[in-house]
């Protein structure tokens, strides 16, 4: 029994089943399979982070941000400043306690490289309804190239716990034609 | 002094009993009890706060009792009853005296005073950081005080149990290698050295640096060295919940592995690769490299995976083997279908092998996967992965073999046992319901340690789709069930380990069954051994998985490109 020590002593030497040989085959080899799809989507698939990182202050982090909203700020909302940047550009979206700042509005199958970081705790960017989740750290500047590919209304949910005010920071990204 | 260990006989199973072991065993499960009272009732508060129609608790106590729930049943409850499988897997199995009694009492008691020092700074109200206290977010400097405490008291109680082992072997208690569920539990113990050194690297200097003494704390290094801890742990219960299954299934039918090489290899599987974990946490972080996430988060190309699924087979193909052996071999499935079904140990147990693989095993390989992390990080998803794991397999394991300790440790007659009968099943289908619910709501993008998911005070409007808001609302269900299971449990527990009529010295318990005397069935004879029924559940399983795989990755795919 399992409760007991081994009935064979030199039980090392028994032989395996091999129903229990071909089982540990196959789900050796679907690890294997498991392993190098993630490699493969590297390459053949659209979905991948860069893993682009750069440390960076929140003050120097805020001085980008704040030039790519004084340049191409578009309209009001909510007391929130709508960028629509240009496609190919560098895109600031600063997490803070409790905001995503500023609303962007990004132009459809256009790329842009959107630049993460919070100011103060850890944040999550949760687009919505897409459902895209990336952490956003104090103190790193992650750069992940986005290329919008359906017109719309986006929400940014934050979803990493980030203090009393978490449930109310709520962002918003435009994808126009 | 040491050497004068008093025993008693089991009348049941025959082992010498060291009476400290036993009243170690007797006390580290009490209290893991009365945590996952406490633990559990603010996971209910949880649950009913997020469900929509309820929302139970005001805003700042929602956050305290997530705090509270994490900390209480993921670690206090979970580590406390891990205490006693160590005690009970070395000393009571191997039939030797527990090595340096003080010395576990010393861990005990630092365990105790450490969980009540956190629960204490969690009540207060400024540590609602969450279980997982990311920096820069501060919690009172006892927060962190009272884990390091609790887990130098568990690192004490882990070399007791390697003491044992060594006095064990020293005093030739048993002939040959260990027992296969003692080999298990040195898993665990050796996977918690690994965690708890994790965990003391981390949280110390987290510690000095709520107390002023340090002024900056990396949160991307915090998160990295903190997941050494936090999944590794995890890791301890996966060893010990299957060492567990491996122990009812003896103590119920009993079974014997198919193979003890196959079975030990597995285990060593996970010794050597489940450490690699903490990258789960880190997939969509910056300044982490595709090669890093890729290697780790795989643990070395699946092979800590791979020790799961074999035993996915050898466990309830043992208990097919040993059920044929006895007779039941008409179709594929009469050893299963004439399972005990009414013994609460077993149902649990094996239930507990079921979710656990499908519910909690396929889930977190595909959401660990690199890519698919991306549509599934921090979304409820995630809890919903993790009480398939945690709960639905490691919980429901422990509680069902507390039915076997309850008459063997406690000497006590089980109480009510009609309830006990269907505790499993109240508690087991709530639970999968829990994860299962949440991990529809994950896909639908759904927050998790999110107070509103109507998002009313916001600035900026945005709405889940109503789908969510019914996923969340079937959760509170669930919720609501698995709590009856979890009252019921306590029930029974504490009623007869209090109350239950005292067994006498020779007296065997009548309930649940006794097991069987006779070992049967040959490991590792190909000849003889047929489990058709095993095979067929194991070839689900994997359809299952690779389906579920797939689709997920056709999910992915339909996201916005990202590079």
């Amino acid at each position: 029994m399992a409760i007991t020590p081994p009935s064979e002593r030199i039980w090392w030497k028994e032989p395996i089943a091999k129903i229990e040989l071909i089982w540990i085959i196959i789900a050796f080899i679907w690890g294997l399979i498991m392993f190098f799809m993630m490699i493969y989507w590297h390459g053949a698939g659209e979905q991948n982070l860069s893993n682009e990182a750069y440390k960076i202050t929140a003050v120097r982090f805020a001085e980008k941000a704040q030039t790519m909203i004084d340049d191409y700020t578009v309209r009001q909302e909510n007391n929130f400043p709508v960028v629509h940047p240009p496609p190919g550009s560098d895109v600031y979206l600063i997490a803070r306690l409790w905001q995503w700042w500023p609303i962007l509005e990004l132009e459809k199958d256009q790329s842009y490289r959107l630049h993460l970081s919070s100011m103060d705790w850890q944040h999550g960017f949760s687009l919505q309804p897409v459902n895209i989740n990336i952490q956003v750290h104090p103190g790193y500047d992650m750069v992940v190239t986005v290329k919008p590919d359906q017109a719309g209304e986006y929400g940014v949910v934050c979803n990493e716990f980030c203090g009393i005010g978490h449930h109310n920071m709520v962002g918003k990204i435009y994808v126009v034609e | 002094m040491a050497k004068t260990a008093e025993f008693r006989t089991c009348p049941t199973t025959g082992l010498k009993v060291d009476l400290n072991a036993e009243r170690l065993i007797k006390a580290n499960a009490v209290v893991a009890v009365v945590f996952l009272a406490i633990g559990g009732l603010f996971g209910l508060l949880v649950a009913l706060t997020r469900w929509p129609a309820v929302h139970f608790l005001p805003a700042d106590w929602f956050y305290l009792a997530l705090t509270a729930h994490g900390f209480d049943v993921l670690l206090v409850w979970i580590i406390f009853f891990e205490m006693a499988v160590l005690y009970f897997a070395s000393a009571v199995i191997l039939g030797s005296r527990l090595a340096g009694p003080r010395w576990a009492w010393s861990g005990f008691a630092l365990m105790l005073v450490g969980a009540l020092i956190t629960n204490v700074a969690v009540l207060k109200g400024q540590s609602s950081v969450m279980f997982t206290s990311y920096v820069p977010m501060m919690a009172e400097p006892s927060f962190y005080l009272g884990i390091i405490l609790f887990a130098v008291g568990a690192l004490i109680g882990v070399f007791v149990f390697f003491g044992t082992l060594v006095v064990a072997k020293q005093e030739k208690t048993y002939e040959g290698s260990v027992p296969l569920v003692t080999f298990g539990a040195t898993t665990a113990a050796i996977i918690a050295v690994f965690t708890i050194a994790s965990g003391a690297i981390i949280l110390i200097p987290t510690l000095l640096w709520s107390l002023g003494f340090i002024s900056y704390i990396d949160p991307l290094l915090y998160k990295t060295i903190w997941w050494g801890m936090g999944h590794s742990s995890q890791q301890i219960n996966v060893a010990a919940h299957v060492s567990v299954w491996y122990c009812i299934a003896a103590m119920v039918f009993g079974a014997k592995p198919l193979s003890e090489k196959v079975s030990r290899m597995a285990f060593l599987m996970y010794i050597l690769f489940l450490q690699l974990a903490s990258a789960h946490h880190l997939l969509v972080e910056p300044g982490m490299s595709s090669e890093w996430k890729i290697f780790n988060t795989s643990y070395a190309m699946y092979l800590a995976v791979l020790g799961s699924m074999v035993h996915g087979m050898t466990v309830p193909g043992s208990i097919e083997a040993a059920q044929r052996a006895r007779g039941l071999t008409k179709g594929m499935f009469e050893w299963l279908r004439k399972a005990p079904w009414s013994n609460p140990a077993f149902s649990g147990m094996f239930m507990s092998l079921v979710f656990f693989g499908f519910i909690g095993g396929i889930s977190g390989v595909v959401m660990g996967t690199e890519q698919i992390n991306i549509i599934m990080h921090n979304t409820i998803y995630v809890p919903g992965h993790f009480h398939g794991t945690v709960v639905a397999g490691t919980t429901l394991a422990f509680m069902a073999i507390t039915y076997l300790l309850v008459p063997l440790i406690f000497r006590r007659e089980l109480m009510f046992k009609k309830v006990a009968q269907w505790q499993p099943y109240v508690f087991g289908i709530g639970v999968a319901g829990i994860s299962m619910f949440m991990m529809g709501a994950g896909t639908l993008g759904v927050a998790r340690r999110q107070w509103d998911m109507t998002f009313a005070d916001a600035a900026l409007p945005f709405d889940y789709p109503s789908a969510a808001f019914l996923m969340m609302g079937l959760n509170g269900m669930s919720a609501v069930l698995a709590a009856t299971g979890g009252l019921m449990f306590i029930v029974v527990v504490v009623g007869s380990v209090f109350f239950g009529r005292k067994l006498g010295v020779d007296e065997k318990p009548s309930y649940p069954e006794s097991p069987p005397q006779a070992s049967i069935n040959q490991y590792g004879n190909a000849e003889t051994l047929r489990i058709p029924g095993t095979v067929m559940l194991v070839a689900i399983f994997f359809i299952a998985f690779v389906l579920y795989y797939f689709v997920n990755w056709k999910y992915l795919s339909e996201v916005w490109p990202l590079s």
